[in-house]
Parts: C-alpha cells; sequence; structure tokens
C-alpha cells in the first residue's frame, strides 16, 4: 500500500480572539481565528458558559457575514426620492453634522419629535440612556413585536420569565414541556438541553403546530390549533386542581395564592389584596388564625381560611382560583375540539405532569433559609420544566396565555427548584422592583427617567393632562396599559397618521422596517414615501443605522453606517439583556478582532459622537467636551449608579472587585484575557428558590443586582390588572374612554383567562392560521445574505399540511393564491404532513427586495420568496363601529401577528411570488459570482 | 482501479444519532468552514449572491417525512457524509490512485494532486456522499478531520471532527468503532445502531442511531390514579383542602 503523506498537524492560525457572536440573539462565545491579520475560521469558545464550545450555523458562517458584499461602506446621504435608493457617499463629519441640524432644534423646541427606536439593538441600556439624555419619551426596542408577552407576563406573575430570565434545571429535569418554540429563542442552549435530557431519557413533549426543529425531536407531539394554547393549559390546570395535584406548601410559602382578596362589591377597593398599614399583603395564618403579614416570621399562611370583617367574607386568592379553574368549561372534554387535541390526551398529558412532579419528586441534600427565618434541610425537586417562546406569545390572547403556563407551573411547584425552572440572574426581580414609565418632556432637557417599566397601575399610564398618548407608539394607554416594551409596530403608522402627534425626525437602528420588520410591508413603504400638499415627506426626516444594504436603506435620508459584529466593541450588561446561568451571574463583550476597512462606525460610538455634538447629559463633561470618545470608552468609564457600570467583572482600581466597584481602565483587557466574558457563580446553597432565599438575597445585593433585599411572593392573582379592571368600573380620576370600559373589565382579568380572537380576524370567511417561524440556521434577513446560510435556505415555500393540498387540488410545486382580510399574495407551495392539518406557514424574513442586500435581482430570494407581512395589517378589519382596533394584545399591545386568518386556492403556475415589487438600486453594487475562499493561501 | 486495504488498524468514524438531531445544519457550517480553510482546495461557491447558486459541502443535512399507519406524520433530520466504508466501492473505481483508504485508521481520503475530476467515484457511492468542487475540478469528500483529529496543534479535547465540535445537541459522536470497547461502540450497541443501506454491501463505519418511538405516552386509563378527582365541584375541592392542609 503506497499511501500519500499528509500533514496531520497543520497550523490551525496565528492567534485565537476570543469574543462574543452576534449572529442572532443567543450571544455565544466564539474563538476567531485569525492568519495574517484575516478571519480565517470561526468555532464556539469551550470556556464560555452560554455555548460551552458549540456553535450554530449561523455562528460558524460569521466569516462571510464579516466578508458579505451588502455591508455598507460609508455615511450616506438620499440624492434620490425616497425609496429609490440613490445615495451619495459623505464623511462622518458631514453626517453627524447633518443629524445634529435635524436634531438640535427638534431637541431644543419639542423632544417628543424625535422617534428613536431600536431593533435588533443589543445595547438597550445604552440607546435609552442617549434617548433619556436626549429627552424623548419616544423611544424602544422591538420587544413590542416580537414577545413582550412572554417577557411581560412572566415578570408581572413570577419576577422573571424565559429565555434570558431564566432556564430548565437541565441536570435533573425529567419532563421537559415546549410551548410555541420554533427554532430559535434561546439557541444553543435548548439544543444542548434537549441532547443532554434525551441522553438520559428524559421525555419530550412539544406543543405546536409545527413539527420542524425542536418539535421534531420532542417524543410527544401536540399538533395544537393556534392560539389555543392557554385553553389547553387552563384545561391541564382543572384537572391537576381537580385531583388535588398541586404543591399546596410552595403554594402556600411562596405566592399570593392564600393572600386575601378584599370583599367590598361596588367599592374602589373590591378585588384588591388585603394589606397592612405598610402595604404588605395579608393572609390568615393556620397557626393562630389571625391575620398575619405574609413575610411574618413562623407565619403557615392559610390556602383555605376566609376572613371576616365588616359583616363581609373575605377569601384567599385561592378560592378564587379553584372557583374559576374547576368550572366545566375547563374540562378537557369542553376544550378539545376548539384545541384540537383529543381529551384523552389532554389528560394524559396532565397526568404525566402530576406523575413526574410528585411521585418522581427528589431532595437534594442543601440546606437553606428562606425570608421568613426558616431553616430548611434539603431542597425538594420537582422534575417538570416548561419552555416557551413567541408561538404563545403572538397573539392578541398571549399575555394571558402565557400567564396561563406561568399558572401551571407555580401549582406544580416546579418554579426555582430542583429540576424545574430556573432563573438567571438579574431575575428573579418583581415588576414591582422595575422602573414606572417616564414621559416628562422639558424642552432642550432629559425625560424625568426611563421610557419603559411595569405599570402598576391607571396611575402609572403615559398620558398627557388631556389624557391622550404622551408616546408616538400609544404605549401604556387604555388600549394597551402594559405595554412594558412599547409598540415599535406602530411607531411609523402613528406618525404618518399624525395619531397622537406628528414626529419632525424617525431615528432607527437595526430595524428593517420597510420589509420583514413590519406589518403591512407595503402600506408601511406607501407611508415613508407619501408627501403632504406642499411636497414634504409626511415623516420629515429618517435616519437609520445598519451594517449592511437592507431594504429599509433605501427608505431612509442620512445612514450611519454600523460595523459589523467582529469590529466593534459591545456589551452584554447585566443591566440590559445579559448572557447569565442559572448558577452565574455572567456578561461579555464584544471587541474589534479586526479592523474595519470601511469607512464605518460602531452604531454606539456614532451616538457617543451625536451626543457630544447634542450637548446631551452623559455624553459632555463639565467643560462640553465629549465624554466617551467610542463605545468601548463608555462600556468602561460610564456609572449607572456609583460603582455600578456596564460590566460586572474585573471592576475596582485594582481590578478585584466584581459587581460593584470603581472604574477600572484596564476592564477590556482583563475581558479579553479571561476569553471576552465574565462569570461569577451563585454559592451553593444559594442557587434554587432565589426569589425566597435569604442567601441568594443578600449575594445578589452585593452583585449589585439589587440595592437591598426584596424577596416577594408569586401573583398567581397581578393586582395591577385589577385596578384597571376597577378603573373600567368607574372608580379613580383617571378613568378610561367609555368605548374600552367593556374590553379592558373582560381582558385584564387578574388571574388567566382564555379569549379567542377569531372572530375579530374574520374566521368564518378566512378559516386556516399562517405562521411563520424563523429557521434555525438564519436570524431574520441578515442571514439571507450570507454566501453559505443561503444555500441552506435560499427561498421559502409556503408549507401546506396533506389536507389543504388535497382539497385545492395542489401538488408540490404548484402556486396558491393566499387571502387574507388585509391582503393576498401568490406563491409557491409545498406539502408537509407533520403540520397541524388547518395551518399553513412558511420560513421568515427569507423574501428579499430585488437589489437590497447586494444580492443579484434574479436571486431566489426576491424572486420566489415572499413575506406573510404582506397578509398582515396593524389594525384588525373593520367591523362596523367606525372604530379602529389594533391587531395587538389589549393588555401588552404585542403585535399578534399569529392571529393570521386566510383562506387559499390553486393559481396559475407563475415565475415569481407576488406582490412583486420595482427593484432598488444597491448603494454597494453585487457581490462576487464565485467564491473560492482561503485565508492565507 | 485501486485496492483497498485488507483491513485498518482502527474504523475510525461517526455515530449520528437522529433522535436528537433537530436539524439546525450546525454540522453542515462548521464542516464547511474547517474544510474551507484547511485540507486540500477549499469549498467553493458558485454564483454565490445570485440565482441557482450552490456549493461544495462535505455533509449535508436532509430532512424526511415519515407517516405511520397509525398517529401523527413525523420529521427526521438526516445528516449525511461520507460513511468510511470498509468495502468503499469509490476506492476501488478510482482509475487513478487517489481514492485511497487509510490503513491506519480506515479513513477514506482523496489525494487531491491524483484526482483527475472524472467522477466515477462520486458515481459509485450508493450515498452520495461525495462531490466535486466546481472551481478546482477535483473530488471532495469528508475527510473526517484528518488534520484536526492528530492535529498535534490543537488542545487534546479539540482533537475531533469539526461536526462533531460544534454540535450543539450531541448528536454527534466520534471513535474508533472497530474497538468494541469504545465509547462509541457501547453506544451503537445500547441504542440499535444501523448501518445505512446495508444492502449495498459497502460495510460502512458511520453508524446512525435510529429515533426512539415517538407518540407513545400511555393513555389516561393506565395512569387513572395521577388524576383521581379529590371532589367534583369547589365547595367539595375546599373542603380536601382544608382537610389535606391540617396533615401538611
Amino acid at each position: 500500500m503506497n499511501q500519500p503523506v499528509i500533514d496531520l498537524s497543520p497550523k490551525v492560525s496565528d492567534e485565537v480572539r476570543k469574543t462574543t457572536c452576534y449572529m442572532c440573539a443567543c450571544r455565544c462565545g466564539i474563538n476567531v481565528h485569525m492568519k495574517e491579520g484575516k478571519v480565517a475560521y470561526i468555532e464556539g469558545n469551550k470556556d464560555h458558559p452560554v455555548n460551552q464550545g458549540v456553535l450554530c450555523a449561523k455562528g460558524s458562517a460569521g466569516i462571510m457575514q464579516v466578508n458579505a458584499p451588502s455591508r455598507l461602506r460609508a455615511p450616506l446621504k438620499r440624492v434620490g426620492p425616497r425609496g429609490s435608493g440613490e445615495f451619495e457617499e459623505i464623511s462622518w463629519d458631514e453626517a453627524l453634522q447633518i443629524a445634529t441640524d435635524w436634531l438640535e432644534p427638534v431637541r431644543r423646541d419639542n423632544p417628543e419629535k424625535l422617534a428613536f427606536f431600536t431593533g435588533r439593538d443589543q445595547s438597550q441600556s445604552f440607546t435609552s440612556f442617549w434617548a433619556q439624555g436626549f429627552g424623548t419619551p419616544n423611544y424602544a426596542a422591538h420587544g413590542g413585536f416580537c414577545s413582550v408577552n412572554m417577557a411581560a407576563a412572566g415578570i408581572y406573575t413570577m419576577g422573571g420569565a424565559f429565555w434570558e430570565f431564566g432556564q430548565p434545571d437541565w441536570d435533573h429535569t425529567k419532563l421537559f414541556m415546549l410551548f410555541g418554540v420554533a427554532e430559535d429563542h434561546d439557541s444553543n442552549p435548548i439544543k444542548m438541553g434537549i441532547g443532554k435530557i434525551k441522553a438520559r431519557g428524559a421525555r419530550v413533549i412539544g406543543v405546536n403546530p409545527i413539527r420542524t426543529g425542536y418539535n421534531a425531536v420532542a417524543d410527544d407531539w401536540v399538533g395544537i390549533t393556534p392560539g389555543t394554547d392557554g385553553l389547553f393549559i387552563l384545561a391541564m390546570v382543572h384537572c391537576l386542581m381537580k385531583a388535588g395535584k398541586i404543591d399546596l406548601h410552595y403554594l402556600a410559602q411562596y405566592t399570593n395564592a392564600p393572600v386575601l382578596v378584599i370583599n367590598n362589591p361596588g367599592q374602589a377597593d373590591h378585588g384588591l389584596l388585603m394589606r397592612d398599614e405598610h402595604g404588605k399583603e395579608l393572609v390568615v395564618d393556620r397557626a393562630t388564625g389571625k391575620l398575619t403579614r405574609f413575610d411574618q416570621p413562623g407565619v403557615k399562611p392559610d390556602l383555605a381560611a376566609t376572613y371576616e370583617k365588616d359583616g363581609r367574607t373575605h377569601r384567599p386568592v385561592f378560592h378564587q382560583m379553584a372557583e374559576m379553574y374547576l368550572d366545566d368549561q375547563y374540562t378537557p372534554e369542553a376544550v378539545a375540539e376548539r384545541c384540537g387535541i383529543p381529551a384523552k390526551r389532554i389528560r394524559a398529558i396532565a397526568a404525566e405532569l402530576a406523575r413526574v412532579a410528585f411521585e418522581e419528586a427528589f431532595e437534594l441534600d442543601q440546606s437553606w433559609t428562606d425570608f421568613r427565618g426558616e431553616k430548611h434541610d434539603k431542597m425538594i425537586g420537582r422534575p417538570v420544566s416548561f419552555h416557551s417562546m413567541r408561538g404563545i406569545s403572538a397573539h392578541a390572547n398571549g399575555f394571558q396565555t402565557c400567564r396561563a403556563l406561568h399558572m401551571l407551573q407555580i401549582i406544580l411547584g416546579t418554579v426555582e427548584v430542583p429540576g424545574g425552572f430556573r432563573f438567571k440572574p438579574p431575575y428573579p426581580k418583581p415588576a414591582t422592583a422595575h422602573p414606572k414609565p417616564h414621559v416628562g418632556v422639558t424642552p432642550g432637557a432629559a425625560l424625568n427617567g426611563p421610557h419603559l417599566g411595569f405599570v402598576q397601575g391607571p396611575d402609572d399610564l403615559a398620558l398627557k393632562d388631556d389624557g391622550t398618548p404622551a408616546r408616538i407608539d400609544k404605549a401604556f394607554t387604555w388600549e394597551n396599559p402594559m405595554s412594558s416594551h412599547g409598540l415599535m409596530h406602530m411607531v411609523i403608522s402613528n406618525a404618518y397618521a399624525g395619531d397622537p402627534y406628528k414626529i419632525d425626525v424617525l431615528f432607527m437602528y437595526m430595524a428593517n422596517m420597510s420589509w420583514n420588520s413590519s406589518m403591512n410591508t407595503r402600506g408601511v413603504i406607501d407611508m415613508l414615501t407619501d408627501k403632504d400638499d406642499s411636497g414634504n415627506y409626511v415623516i420629515p426626516k429618517i435616519i437609520y443605522s445598519d451594517a449592511y444594504s437592507s431594504e429599509m436603506v433605501a427608505y431612509a435620508d442620512l445612514i450611519l453606517p454600523d460595523t459589523t459584529y467582529l469590529e466593534r466593541h459591545d456589551c452584554i450588561s447585566l443591566l440590559d439583556r445579559p448572557i447569565c446561568e442559572a448558577d452565574a451571574a455572567a456578561d461579555a463583550i464584544r471587541w474589534p478582532v479586526i479592523e474595519p476597512d470601511r469607512d464605518v462606525k460602531g452604531f454606539q460610538s456614532a451616538l457617543c459622537d451625536l451626543g457630544a455634538k447634542l450637548n446631551l447629559p452623559g455624553f459632555v463633561n463639565e467643560d462640553g467636551s465629549q465624554k466617551y470618545a467610542d463605545y468601548g470608552d463608555y462600556i468602561v468609564n460610564h456609572e449607572r449608579r456609583p460603582g455600578i457600570g456596564p460590566l460586572a467583572g474585573w471592576r475596582g482600581g485594582d481590578g478585584t472587585s466584581v459587581g460593584r466597584g470603581e472604574v477600572n481602565p484596564n476592564q477590556l483587557e482583563k475581558y479579553i484575557e479571561n476569553g471576552g466574558f465574565f462569570v461569577e457563580h451563585i454559592p451553593a446553597g444559594s442557587n434554587y428558590y432565589k426569589p425566597w432565599n435569604a442567601a441568594y438575597q443578600d449575594w445578589a445585593v452585593g452583585m449589585g443586582l439589587y440595592d437591598k433585599p426584596m424577596p416577594y411572593l408569586f401573583s398567581l392573582y397581578v393586582e395591577p390588572m385589577r385596578r384597571f379592571q376597577l378603573a373600567a368600573e368607574g372608580h379613580g380620576d383617571r378613568q378610561p374612554p367609555d368605548h374600552l370600559r367593556a374590553r379592558i373589565s373582560e381582558k385584564m382579568s387578574p388571574l388567566p383567562i382564555w379569549y379567542s380572537s377569531e372572530e375579530e380576524n374574520k374566521a368564518e370567511e378566512f378559516p386556516i392560521t399562517a405562521l411563520t417561524q424563523r429557521p434555525m440556521a438564519m436570524y431574520h434577513s441578515w442571514g439571507s445574505q450570507n454566501a453559505w446560510l443561503r444555500q441552506l435556505h435560499g427561498h421559502n415555500p409556503l408549507y401546506l399540511p396533506t389536507r389543504l393540498m388535497r382539497e385545492n387540488g395542489l401538488s408540490d410545486g404548484d402556486w396558491a393564491r393566499v387571502t387574507s382580510p388585509h391582503g393576498e399574495i401568490t406563491v409557491p407551495v409545498l406539502e408537509m404532513a407533520a403540520l397541524n392539518e388547518n395551518t399553513i406557514w412558511t420560513w421568515n424574513a427569507i423574501g428579499k427586495r430585488k437589489g437590497a442586500w447586494a444580492l443579484e435581482e434574479n436571486a431566489p430570494e426576491a424572486t420566489r420568496g415572499f413575506l406573510l407581512n404582506h397578509l398582515i395589517h396593524e389594525l384588525l378589519p373593520p367591523k362596523g363601529d367606525g372604530l379602529r382596533w389594533a391587531n395587538s394584545d389589549p393588555i401588552t399591545g404585542q403585535a399578534a401577528w399569529f392571529d393570521l386568518k386566510v383562506r387559499i386556492e390553486k393559481a396559475a403556475p407563475a415565475t415569481e411570488s407576488q406582490p412583486g415589487f420595482a427593484p432598488i438600486k444597491s448603494p454597494v453594487g453585487h457581490g462576487p459570482k464565485d467564491l473560492t475562499w482561503k485565508v492565507g493561501k | 482501479m485501486t485496492t483497498l486495504p485488507a483491513q485498518t488498524e482502527k474504523k475510525l468514524g461517526l455515530v449520528i444519532d437522529l433522535d436528537t438531531c433537530v436539524g439546525c445544519h450546525a454540522c453542515v457550517i462548521s464542516c464547511k468552514g474547517w474544510n474551507t480553510e484547511n485540507y486540500g482546495a477549499p469549498l467553493s461557491d458558485q454564483n454565490a449572491y445570485g440565482a441557482d447558486n450552490s456549493g461544495t459541502f462535505l455533509n449535508r443535512v436532509h430532512s424526511f417525512e415519515v407517516q405511520p399507519d397509525d398517529g401523527a406524520a413525523q420529521l427526521i433530520h438526516f445528516p449525511k457524509s461520507c460513511l468510511h466504508c470498509e468495502d468503499a466501492p469509490c476506492v476501488t473505481v478510482c482509475p487513478t490512485g487517489a481514492s485511497y483508504k487509510r490503513v491506519e485508521d480506515g479513513i477514506v481520503l482523496v489525494n487531491e494532486s491524483n484526482c483527475i475530476g472524472c467522477g466515477l467515484c462520486a458515481w459509485a457511492c450508493p450515498y452520495g456522499a461525495r462531490e466535486l468542487d466546481q472551481a478546482e475540478g477535483v473530488m471532495k469528500k469528508c475527510t473526517l478531520c484528518v488534520d484536526r483529529i492528530y492535529n498535534e496543534n490543537l488542545p487534546e479535547e479539540d482533537r475531533q471532527p469539526a461536526c462533531v465540535r460544534t454540535c450543539p445537541a450531541g448528536a454527534r459522536h466520534f471513535g474508533d468503532l472497530g474497538d468494541a470497547t469504545s465509547d462509541v461502540s457501547k453506544l451503537v450497541a445500547e441504542r440499535g445502531g444501523m448501518d445505512l443501506m446495508p444492502e449495498q454491501g459497502t460495510k460502512p463505519v458511520n453508524q446512525y442511531l435510529p429515533p426512539r418511538p415517538k407518540d407513545d405516552m400511555p393513555e389516561f386509563d393506565v395512569l387513572a390514579p395521577f388524576l383521581a378527582p379529590v371532589a367534583e365541584e369547589p365547595k367539595g375541592f375546599l373542603s380536601w383542602l382544608d382537610k389535606t392542609l391540617e396533615k401538611l
């Protein structure tokens, strides 16, 4: 045998630079292998808490993102009409001067005339700080159309939610149930977790109309009717309560189930929680039978006892729950048809939850002390865990559905216990510990506080003195009182309509609003390009920042070109959306592992410059000079409170302080030395029962997560919702408009409910639900330009279940016309059997506008690819009352894009998906034809 | 014609768990990245930003739907790369000796300097595991990251194929399938690992672990005790509650 000699130990690279991925929002640690100063290969960082070495397709394809021909090269000034894509390159000096000339008079005269919304921003604590300094109330990121229901329901109910807020206890869980999770959020950690638990034979149940991705590997797939998850969950709650398979000790000790509800019909306190003079919730102590504060040492809160006073019987929350959920409307038989799940199966799943939670309960030999001072020898584990995301969230009933899921977790006693769902620092953190929204505008000065927050009642709404909305997106108004993430999806249509008022400058970052990030894409394009009678654009000035030639670029007047993620500083901060684990606080940085070869600048650095030019507080020194040279400078030197900055690691003059400490000028170097991240582990004994664990609370104070211990009860009953109901019943000074009273009374139930939005979406005429999912290998538009990833998902067929294919006489590759109450698309179809029989779906954001992203105009993304967005409107179809009702959750304003109802019919064969759009002129030309990529050849 | 070794010292290969592969394509792109930069010619892409785009990949994930006679349809993700067969027809068919199977570990490789790009090996491979690189005109295939697994410039823990190192779900395993005591052999034994298309007689080294049975949760009757009602209506429930709390 004459084998050739091959080099088995080639040199891998000249150097490895460790930073943080930005190919999606997962924020894994990456090793960037450099050859001759260029990026040669990217792999996962084995030491990193998020991904522990693994990396998804997006992450490994980062090299093609950094080399993408669609990268913007220099600041751009529009020279043709909006939407034409005609620009001229200008200098940064000129670009910043233009922005300053536009923004300075706005700030001086009326800061609310700037709307600053930042899309897929990973620096919200910084961008919000800038907006606060500017003084506009109009700031938010993209949560309003993403998953605010999930986040807000979690925080209002239990002081934390899924994904960034917490994770299953992968090491102990034996039953893992996923609701409405497609391929992302959380990306790698969910895959790692599923792999881990399946390896030891734990059961995975997937609830999703579509059986792809995580649902494809689930042991049991529940192909639920979209929008009915809440009903399914309440049926399981019914079964579990009825069978007494609930954790009574947990409910009594750690939740507001035993808290008394004031019974005072017709009065302003009816239905509020009974409190003492210090505002502490009151329970009946089972030992003494007396009214007692919930946190009194030694108290045994009684779930059963009632309290008599003034001739009225006040009952605990748990009585109301029993009355509500034991009702026959929630039997499996009553909900089965609507949910598309046989009653027997609902019972089987409820029984399995009960069996695992109670029969497979276990103990960890770990003592701990609760907030009442009681010492526990062991930690009781209930090995049932849940995870959920946008699938249950992006519905008009999403907030209550997410709440119902948390209630299910809580009655099983599976939150913050071994084997269950665990919070990640800085969570747990109850809604009351978060800021409230601030809208106090003063010309020429900063806003009076943070923009976004958690309202506790009508007094906290963002209304002007005349009762009109203070914010351009109408967040925190009677239409959607608890809109904690704002409503980015309403900004352009409200600004165009001048409702609640007109704006002068629209400033956006990483938000593809003229394409896949808007409902009603065509309408939004028209709003962005429409002119008034005097020939001026209705939305006068638009500034946009993106690293790439996205569809939105063409609709802006001034482009501030961002860098790619390997060319910039960033911080993944505990002040923002951190990367912590249940057992550790963690944060991370990005740093320029390569220098840009274009005249571009990290957006946050551009804001440092612009903030200084505009003289914004926090961005200038006392002598008026620029405070932060760039974002890296800000990350190191900014202090939000004394000793608390964007990064928690290596603080203090000598770099040894953690969490709290003085500024350390060498902090970034320490992060780079450590692989780009910082981890501080939570001591054993503090890492479960965190909301009630005295040792955890003290640790969190030491870390600077809280300023004092703040143990709290989980809110099965969300009292702020009752306060809105009371207003709707006529109590209090701040009153909702009459047309919203009935809706507020009904929807703001302080205990989770389920309701349908099928009628509003005209399900009688449009009986099929249409959904989108994001593929694991792509991150919105940002993946479609990637030469490697676009070979995986180059276009997006519309997937139809077998039944609908047959009924419509369709075969794979045929074309179908899909019609909603709002619009029509004509697209290619493909059969999929593993799909709810009344649901169709496609991949999100694969479809591209011709001329965008440096793709050829005949690229399949631009010819066959399409968006469902054309079928979805930001408003519901008119219902004849003369009013315009938002296509949003009435509690949070979350865009209800998963409520989309359509009908389909076979269409003539076509060559391109419809609607078609004229090409836009690419400001960066087109990419090379062929690639034979090799660095250091 | 090229001859195969009578036997190899090891049988290095992959064990791929179809029960946990979520179809994320992480292995596909990680492979593309490593092998573009390493062994042989880069894996090129044609019409990279246009229509009819295509490129060379050594590993691809296919998805198949399975419709059981009874029950819901299933979706199986099926990653596929060279299986490093013991009786590799791609080697014996090679007219230049470019394709060969290594004696020391059984890895099937292409010596690109001897490859004339005739494509016979791709035609002979029943698995479609070889791709002719359109830019270089040579045959490309999985090398099992032969330039990683022995690479002294890599930390020991990283001496495994790029696809195995990156797989987020832990669905890919690497080892010596010729050694019955290896972790991969034990995994194959435990989980009923299978040859792909054994009827082809290629004796593939790579093994696939079949998906576990799905949708087989016991129905209500078996679990009845777990949901036996404590009461039929709220009033009865509250009296159960009171009695139960007394016992706590």
